[in-house]
């Protein structure tokens, strides 16, 4: 398999500016509740529409934890992957698509619209995310880093001991 | 893979709870889970069997608060131990950022601790990750019971180091959990680095905090 850089990446505000665009034009046009996105760690990274009304760090986690382990699912049939999945329920439905093997788009829909068009309008804006992400993930990280400091690493110790006892 | 987040000026780091089953990973979220105030932790999931065993994984968000302009989180993460779960073990490896492996003390659970590790390297690997680059700690858990193996066992096993390369790192590097000893030492001519340990009940809370401080300092450190 191919190996992901193991390395911290940066989400910057120009890109979600971008992106929340993306997702903005595509929710309109699949009439869908929420898109949101989130890596394959399991941390939420945009949320468009309707905002949600469940735990979205919950969710992040357990999203991620359901496509990896359908892509394990999709190589025991002998498949690459399964770059799409669908949850249908009785009012709200969720439809999740892979973005560059790093993140997913996740559309939350109910029966105002059809699965036809979400799945059709989620391909021009998957193309239009795997673009924009696999650019941010090129970008040198070592770019960002200044914002991490020394000062930032002495007050995340000083509260990691109040928080858990020094 | 820890992400920076500057739209929503949000740091999230991602630490796995591994080791064999029954040895107490659970049981450490559970307790941090209890005593850490409500306004600074999330939901604790458990994907759990009907008996409780670990199925997927437990997860539990700790929130440091804003540092700095950035709100900063922790992902708390156990694998299934149970050894025929390794296909979920594996994926809940994606994008760590530090690893705690929980070692069971108890003299017949040394196999089972010794599988587990080798597992994580193997699994680790997979991944592209190099372990002894990467945040790493051991917990020695359940020190109360009779049949417990002697520090000094558990460490040649599960610690016995690994070589330094760097000769900018080749010299006595005092171990701060552990007095007396070192995390950096010559042994018969070769530079060796350990990885902190620390002696826990989980049961009773004992350890788990100093255990979690450790990795989430070393993965801090990371960051910058």
């Amino acid at each position: 398999m191919t190996a992901p850089r193991a390395t911290s990446w940066s989400f910057r505000e120009e890109d979600s500016a971008r992106i929340r665009g993306v997702l903005q034009d595509f929710l309109r046009e699949a009439q869908g509740r929420t898109a949101l996105l989130v890596d394959r760690a399991g941390q939420m990274l945009v949320t468009v529409g309707e905002p949600p009304t469940f735990d979205p760090t919950a969710f992040a986690s357990l999203t991620a934890a359901d496509f990896s382990a359908n892509d394990q699912l999709a190589r025991l049939l002998g498949e690459p992957e399964f770059g799409a999945l669908f949850h249908q329920g009785e009012k709200e439905s969720l439809y999740l698509a892979d973005i560059a093997r790093r993140v997913i788009l996740v559309v939350l829909f109910d029966n105002r619209t059809t699965l036809g068009l979400v799945k059709l309008r989620m391909k021009a804006a998957v193309t239009d995310l795997t673009a924009i992400f696999t650019a941010m993930f090129d970008r040198d990280p070592a770019q960002d880093a200044s914002q991490v400091d020394s000062a930032f690493l002495g007050e995340a110790e000083d509260e990691l001991d109040k928080l858990f006892g020094s | 893979m820890s992400l920076i987040n500057y739209a929503s000026r949000e740091i999230n780091c991602k630490i796995v709870y591994y080791g064999p089953g029954l040895g107490g990973k659970t049981t450490n979220l559970e307790y941090v889970y209890e005593k850490v105030a409500p306004s600074s932790k999330g939901k604790l999931i458990s994907l759990a069997t009907e008996t409780e065993r670990t199925l997927f994984f437990d997860f539990l968000p700790v929130d440091l608060g804003t540092i700095r302009g950035f709100r900063t989180r922790f992902h708390l993460y156990t694998v299934p131990g149970q050894v025929y779960y390794n296909a979920s073990r594996k994926l809940i490896l994606k994008g760590v950022d530090g690893v705690v492996f929980v070692a069971d003390s108890q003299i017949d659970r040394m196999e089972a601790n010794l599988e587990a590790m080798q597992n994580l390297y193997d699994n680790m690997a997979q991944h592209g990750y190099d372990l002894p680059k990467m945040p790493f700690v051991v917990q020695y858990n359940k020190r109360d019971l009779p049949n417990a193996a002697p520090l000094a066992d558990l460490d040649a096993a599960l610690n016995p180091g690994f070589p330094v390369e760097d000769e900018a790192r080749q010299k006595p590097t005092p171990d701060p959990y552990r007095p007396g000893e070192y995390l950096v030492k010559e042994v018969d001519g070769v530079w060796i680095e350990r990885v902190p340990t620390f002696e826990a009940i989980a049961v009773r809370g004992e350890g788990v905090f100093d255990t979690l401080k450790a990795v989430s300092k070393q993965v801090l450190k990371t960051l910058g």
